[in-house]
Order: C-alpha cells, then structure tokens, then sequence
C-alpha cells in the first residue's frame, strides 16, 4: 500500500491549492483586520484569534496572481508555521482530499520565478492537479521588499 | 515518562546545578571553611554523577568521578581549597557543562573526555591522599582498617589538615601510596554519606581543627533548616504554560471590559454586582499571573562572581564583587534582554574599570578592587547600577580618541561637557583600550549594550571620577508585557505610542494652525515654548495619505511631543484618544522588516492595534541622524536659537582650586602638554606649538602674592609633574598659552550676577552654575606676564593691587 497524506484544500483564481493537514490550526471565515503600514505588500493585515495576533498573508498577492475581486469575502486558512501561526487569505475553501504519494510530480522546469520556490509540486487528482503549497516558503517574507499602503 | 523526557529533566536540573556551583565554588574559595557549602557541592556533583551513570553516559560519569575524589578529600578536611583546586574543580564544572550540551544536541556525551582534567584532578586529590595516609599509617599503623568509619574520619581528619599545612607531598612513592589500603577503607563509609549527606556531615563539624564552635552552631543550624528550604513549596512550569495564561489572562481582561460596558447600559443589580466582583477577581489575576513572569535580578548575576573572578585572574587582578538589591524583580523577558548586556558591563570594568592590584597601592588603594552592583526600583522602573572603584575614565583622552576618529569634531569636543564626553563611550567603534584584550577593548561592547538596553525601553548612562571609579547606570522598565501607552487615531486606524517617550500634549484649534505651524525650507515646525519643534505627520510617515496638513476634521491639529533619543519631535495625529494599560504582543517575523512598529496588542475592543517604535518612527522620518550627532551638538544649536542673553564660559580650576572662567569666544583651542615640551626662554616658560613659539603664561604664577612671584617665575617646570593643561588664546594676533590647574567644564549662563574683583587678573566675579566664580581679565595677564618677563614681579596690575 503506497504512502498517503490528507491535504486541506482551497481555491485561488480557480487554480486548486493544498496544505498538508497536519499543518493546518483551523479554517475560518473572514475576520476584522487591522492593516499594517509600511508592510510588504502581500500582509493584509493583523488579526485578533482568540488573544492570539496572527499575520494574514494574501496569498493571492504572494503567489503573483490577479488580485482579488471586489466583494469577494476572503477565507483564512490558519496555519503554524515556525514563526507562529499565520493566516492564510483564500477564495475558497475545499474538501479535505486523501492522496497517495505515487500521484505527485515536481513542478515543470517552465514554472519560473518567485512561486516555484513556494510551489513543491503537484498532485495529479482524476479531475485537476493540486498545487502542493510550501507552507514556510510561503509565510517567510525575507524575498518581498517594503509595500506602499497596505491593503489598498 | 519516556527515556528522553528523563534525560531532559536530566538536563535542566544539572545546568540549574552547574550554576550553583559555580557560585558555590568561588565563595568557597575565599571561605574555604564552609562545610556546609563544600557538603553542598558535594552532594551537587553526586547526584550529576549518579544520575550520569543510570543513564548511561559513561564519560560524564568518568569526569564527575574525579571530581567527586577530590571534593571528597576537601570536604573530609585532607585539603584545603586554595586557587590551584578551585581552578580545577570550575574547569570539571566547565567540562561537565560542555558534555550536558552535547547530550542535549546529539544525545550522547561526546567523544572527549578530558583526559587532561581528569589526570589533574586525580594528581591533585592524590596530594592530599597520600598525605593523609602517610600520617594516618604513622600513627595507628595497621590498625585503621578495622576502625569505624566515623571514628577514622575524626582521627584523620585534624591530622591530615595540619600535615598538609606543614609539608607537601612526598612526590617519590606517590604511585605507592595511591594504592594504600587508607583510601580502599574509606570507601564504604563514602557510601554512607552520600546516601542522605545532609545527616551525616554535622558530625564532622565536631572537629575542634579549624571551625570554632561557633560556626559549628551555625553550620548545624544551616543544615537544620536547609531541608525544609529544599523541599519548599515549588514547582516547575514550563515558560510556554506561564506565556499561555498570560495571553489568556489578557483575554479574560478584554471581556471583563465588554462585560462592564454592557452592564453598566443594563438595569440589573444582579448583572452588575456578579460583573463588579468579575472585575475585582480579573484585576487580581492579572497581577498574579504577571508575578509569574517576575524573577529576582540575582538570577542572573549569580553567574558574575564567576565571571569576574575569571576575568580578573586572567589579568592578575583581585577584585572582590559585592551585590546589593539581589531581591529586585523583573519581568522575565527583561531579565533575558539585559543579561548579555550586563555581563558586557561586568567584565569591562573589571578589564577596564579596576587597576593592577600594584597600581592600586600605589594610588592608596586596597589591592582588590571592588566591584559593586546594586539594583532597586525607583518610579516605575528598575535602575542597575554598576560600579567600580577602580581608575576612572579618563576624559581628555576619550575627547582627543573621538576627535580623532572623526566622531566628534575639535570645535564639538571642546563644547561638550565632561558628562557627554563620557557618554561617547557608547558610540559605535569607539574604543579607548589602550590593549586590545580578549575580553573588551575591540570596540564592539559598549554600543551593543547601549543598543540592546534601548530595544527594551531602557537608558544607560556613565559617570566617573578620574582616580575614583565609574559607574554605569541602566534603567530599565519593570515589564514588557504590559505598558502604559496613549492611543491615538490616524486614518480610521488606532496606534498606541508607549508612555516612556511621550513629552506632552498640544492641540492646535483651526484659526491657530496657520500661524502656529510654520515652515523651515518646506519642513514643517511648531513654535513650542520659544524653541522650534519638528513636526512629523503620522499619516504621511505612514503612507495612509499622499499629503496630508492638517487631520482632525475641525481643522485642530494634534500634536503629540515625543522624545526619541534625545531629541524631540512633534507627532501630528487625527485624534488622540485615551492613554491605556496595553498588553505588547510581539510583531512577527514577516514583520520584523517594519522598523517603524514596536509591536502589536489588543484593544478593549478586540481589535488589533499597531504600537509605535518611536526611535523607528523618529529614524524614518529623518527627526534623528543614524549617527546620533545631532543629539550632540543640540545643546550647542539651541543655545544659539534661544537668544543672546546666555553666553558660554570655560569654567576651569586656577591654583588653590579657585572656579574660574573666561568666555568661550575668546578661546582658540585646549591643549595638554607634557612636562618635557615645556622649555625656558630666559625665565619665561615657551613651548613649540605648530611650528611657533608659544609663551606659557602660569595662572599660579600671575596671582601669586608678589613676594614670591619672583622665586615662583624663575623656577623651571618640575620634571616628574603630570602634564600641564593649557588654554590657547588669541589676543591682538598673539597667540599665547595659559597654564591652569584644570579644566572644569562649558556651560551656558546668563552670568548676570555680579561683583567686584577681589585681585588682580580677575575682571569681577560672577554666579556661573550657581557658583561664584571669577572672571579672569585676559589682556591684564597679558600685561602683567609681557612687563614681567622684563620686570619680575612689577606688572602693573600685581602693583596696583599688592597693598
């Protein structure tokens, strides 16, 4: 029996995204935020979990894709990461999907840039391909310069 | 309880140990006496050994082993503590600690083990064996097998300390007496000991040797209660359990806040009697919980009679180390964020601050230096101050080094007074080590700790005596995790700005703004109390606007005074709202990069709010050079912006310790002169000073009474004298030197108090510093010298007045 991993799922722009769940604190939805001047662009902002403050991080900004409609309420995914736990801001939220090891695939050397660094590779589900994300890659911000205006 | 859960009880309980010891070691070493101290160690090394060889960690054990002889040879009273063993024993403490490091990282005790340390340990605690022996077989020779082991103990033990007083070990034969059967007999009744040792070591301080039956009578009271003490009443939490219920804690504040604003809009006595007592429990919690997170400074510094004591055998050095205010606390975070801090400090001084124990003497000094260190609370904050007796800093050459690196310039330094000239000392790069040692003097140190100290809030601050020591002082606050702050609003967003830095409050209504707000090349300034105020707007700093003048929707601007590092600056904000006890969460690393915030914490409201780095804010906003030479010359800058009615004097010390003063305008510069460059052109003392002949005139030698003036005049510089302070001052185009006993300081004032002169030279006296002081009149010395090189002893001036 081939190794299996269950991953979070959620969607951006309508490409399909997942975490390990093991990774994953909780999934909630859209939450007050405060916005953090002068913060590299892709932090959203602070927001308050139970006591706890926790850095929202756009992922849609961090993985360089078409910023998110207007009106559209963003999810967080909240994950732990070595810093602490961050939250995750996504379209949607998936199902919790069980793959086997055997389905995955590095990315393509045409992948380039930034994101290949935060894209481990995919998986091949019957229906579309999974996007494995790499949860410290994506919440580290060494790579990303000092924002203008947060959250505008 | 897994196996690696024991070896990390394991390993958190012997580095608690190893600590102790150290500290233990060291008082022994000046008390070699203390028994129960010795027992106490003992026990220390026993139990790392027994628990080391349970656990399977053979070369620990190995290294514990060696160490356990020796201190059992100490504490039976066969060898007294001196240097050589305390040495030996802090290096096994070294080794063990270096094992247990390497178990914690690789879970195995290493490849080393130290054979060297063991070989000396065993050599040393055969010296006091073989001895031991050889007087114990002299007296009862075959006999001691067969003795109890109580009875043995008490015949050695006062005969072997005698015998190793009087003659050192035989080195030949030593191999034959290590197998002696002495040794061999005392092995069970080792066992015996060290099983409950706490029992059993007061029967050895029945010895009459060397403890008086005082000390007895204290030693057994020690022990008496020392069993209680151990089992007191305390547990071990882990830090993340301590840091969860004060986050908790934190939250249940937040709610008891909401609880009490909905109670107080709803009529029901029951709700708001149950929401009262809610709010009693919650406050009282809080407390507690924060005094979980307090810790005694004597946490740390009980490593530094340890660290002195190395510091100062590595230089030859005896420094004693006295600590007052050990009992003072601190929020635990605090303690870890100055404990690098101090230890910096601890060893400069002793590197630095005190002087060979020969110098010492020779400056009327004990042979050790004093190094004292004491702690106490004082108006919200914790103030540690660190001070020696040793030489002092020396301020001239702290000027002369800072002129020279290009810190400050020549006009700076002879602005600045001897306190500023002090503080310079914690510049970046700037060392006045004479030898770069090991331990300080390369120039990285001072401004680390300076650095270190401000990230949590803190100040430091040095002042010395030359020939007398120095203290440094660093200020503190008492905690982190909850701080006074004032909330403001700017751009629909809240901002909290810590208590520490803020100066005051001002609010501009509309019709003022326009003539209160004034422009310096674009750059906006208030007019606050005559002296002009920068202002800086939190929005544009922030990015929230593109341009944004005025906030507040009525047209009033808001200006909050804060100081950052010595100068001051005006925040403008939207709104100022409340001040408030927040609780400062730490930003995270995505964060770190945003130097303008200090942290984040939680409002009443649950919301989030951004707190403010003022030094980052100040930085960013160009309020503060990265140089800090700004703050330098502030004072110059504004007394020349506050108006003419100051002017600065060089205060200066004439003979007999006279305050004296001439206007600083009249000075060109300050100079210091070995005897040796002074020569005689006729009986006039001249000195070569860029490429001119420079006449000396002598302060001492122009107010002499005129009887002596003469003799005085005529008698040529003493050759073994320090070097002779001088003023150059230029007057009518010629340059000459006056010599003074020394220079005192520069400062600013009014000097409208005043009266007549009292002797010559002296223009009147005046109230500078609220002292009199005289006013030196230059061109009548100038006189007085020019007609007496001619005519000894008859200036006009000095004839004018000698009646």
């Amino acid at each position: 029996m081939a190794q299996t991993a269950q991953f979070c799922t959620f969607y951006l722009d309508k490409l399909l995204f997942g975490v390990e769940l093991k990774g994953v604190q909780e999934v909630i939805r859209s939450l007050d935020m405060t916005k953090v001047p002068l913060a590299p662009g892709v932090v959203s902002g602070l927001i308050n979990l139970r006591g706890q403050i926790v850095t929202a991080v756009d992922l849609r900004r961090r993985l360089e894709l078409e910023p998110r409609p207007a009106g559209m309420r963003a999810m967080n995914v909240v994950v732990r990461s070595e810093d602490g736990a961050v939250s995750l801001l996504v379209d949607e939220i998936g199902d919790v999907v069980e793959v086997e090891e055997t389905t995955f695939e590095r990315p393509p050397e045409t992948l380039r840039g930034t994101v290949r660094a935060m894209i481990l590779g995919v998986h091949k589900l019957n229906d579309r391909l999974m996007h494995v994300l790499d949860i410290e890659k994506a919440c580290q911000m060494t790579d990303v310069a000092e924002g203008t205006a947060a959250g505008h | 309880m897994s196996d690696s859960d024991i070896v990390q009880d394991f390993l958190v309980e012997s580095y608690e140990n190893l600590d102790r010891l150290d500290r233990e070691l060291v008082g022994l070493e000046k008390n070699p006496q203390d028994r129960d101290a010795l027992a106490s160690v003992f026990r220390t090394i026993h139990t790392i050994k027994g628990t080391c060889g349970f656990l399977g960690f053979n070369k620990l054990e190995k290294v514990a082993h060696v160490g356990e002889n020796l201190l059992t040879r100490l504490r039976d009273g066969q060898l007294t503590l001196n240097p050589e063993l305390t040495t030996a024993l802090l290096g096994m403490v070294d080794a063990v600690r270096q094992m247990l490091k390497e178990i914690q990282a690789t879970g195995q005790d290493g490849q080393v083990d130290y054979p060297e340390l063991r070989e000396n340990l065993t050599r040393l605690s055969q010296v006091g064996a073989a001895s031991a022996v050889k007087k114990a077989a002299a007296k009862e020779s075959s006999a001691h097998a067969k003795v109890e082991p109580a009875t043995l103990d008490k015949e050695i033990a006062p005969a072997s300390s005698k015998d190793v007083a009087l003659s050192p070990a035989p080195t030949s034969g030593k191999a034959v007496l290590t197998e002696a059967p002495k040794p061999a007999a005392l092995e069970p009744f080792q066992e015996a000991v060290s099983g409950p040792p706490v029992e059993t070591v007061p029967e050895h301080t029945e010895e009459p040797v060397a403890a008086k039956p005082d000390d007895v009578l204290a030693a057994q009271q020690t022990l008496e209660s020392r069993p209680r003490e151990a089992v007191a009443e305390t547990i071990r939490v882990g830090v993340n359990v301590l840091d969860k219920l004060m986050t908790l804690v934190g939250e249940l504040v937040l709610a008891r806040n909401q609880l009490l604003q909905i109670s107080g809009t709803v009529e029901d006595t029951g709700l708001q009697a149950v929401s009262q007592r809610m709010n009693l429990i919650a406050t009282e919690l809080q407390g507690e919980v924060m005094k979980t997170r307090m810790q005694p400074i004597g946490n740390i510094w009980s490593q530094f009679p340890r660290t002195v004591r190395d510091v100062a055998l590595g230089f030859g050095k005896e420094v004693g180390i006295e600590m007052e205010g050990k009992e003072t606390e601190l929020d635990k975070t605090i303690i870890e964020a100055i404990k690098d801090p101090l230890t910096h400090l601890v060893r400069n001084s002793v590197d630095h601050g005190i002087e060979l124990p020969d110098d010492r003497v020779k400056a009327g000094k004990d042979r050790a230096g004093r190094l004292i260190l004491r702690a106490f609370h004082e108006g919200g904050q914790v103030n540690i101050e660190i001070t020696d007796d040793g030489a002092g800093l020396n301020g001239d050459r702290i000027r002369k080094k800072a002129v020279e690196r290009g810190v400050i310039t020549a006009e700076q330094a002879v602005r600045m007074t001897e306190r500023e000239i002090f503080n310079l000392i914690f510049l970046p790069g700037f060392s006045t080590a004479e030898k770069v040692t090991n331990v300080s003097g390369r120039g990285v140190g001072m401004d680390v700790v300076k650095t270190n100290v401000e990230k949590i809030g803190g100040t430091v601050d040095v002042q010395s005596t030359r020939g007398r020591g120095t203290t440094v002082r660093v200020k503190i606050p008492l905690t982190l995790a909850i701080i006074p702050a004032l909330v403001v609003t700017c751009g629909g967003d809240r901002y909290a700005i810590p208590q520490v830095s803020l100066l005051e409050l001002v609010r501009l209504e509309a019709d003022e703004v326009g003539k209160g707000i004034e422009l310096v090349h674009g750059a906006p300034v208030y007019r606050l109390r005559g002296r002009l105020l920068p202002l800086v707007y939190l929005n544009r700093e922030l990015k929230l606007v593109a341009d944004g003048h005025s906030a507040a929707g009525d047209g009033a601007v808001n200006i909050v005074v804060l100081q950052a590092d010595e100068r001051q600056f005006g925040l403008v904000v939207d709104q100022i709202n409340d001040t408030e006890e927040i609780v400062v969460k730490p930003l995270r690393k995505q964060l770190k990069t945003v130097k303008t915030f200090a942290g984040s914490s939680i409002m009443g409201d649950g919301k989030v709010a951004l707190i403010l780095d003022v030094l980052g804010l100040a930085q960013r906003a160009s309020v503060i050079t990265e140089t800090r030479d700004r703050a330098l010359t502030e004072k110059a800058a504004e007394a020349a912006a506050s108006g003419e009615e100051k002017q600065t004097f060089l205060l200066f010390a004439g003979p007999g310790d006279s305050r004296m003063a001439i206007p600083l305008s009249t000075l060109a510069r300050l100079e210091e002169f070995p005897v040796a460059q002074v020569e005689m052109s006729g009986s006039q003392w001249v000195t070569q000073y860029r490429g001119q002949i420079l006449p000396l005139v002598r302060l001492n030698v122009v107010l002499e009474e005129r009887r002596n003036k003469l003799r005085a005049l005529q008698a040529p510089p003493t050759a073994d004298s320090g070097p002779i302070q001088v003023l150059v001052l230029n007057h009518d185009g010629r340059s000459f030197g006056l010599v003074v006993e020394r220079i005192l300081d520069i400062v600013e004032d009014r000097a409208d108090v005043r009266s007549a002169a009292t002797r010559a030279a002296v223009l009147y006296s005046v109230v500078i510093g609220d002292r009199v002081t005289e006013m030196l009149d230059i061109p009548a010395i100038l006189r007085g010298a020019d007609v007496s090189a001619a005519r000894p002893g008859l200036g006009p001036r000095s004839a004018e007045v000698a009646n």
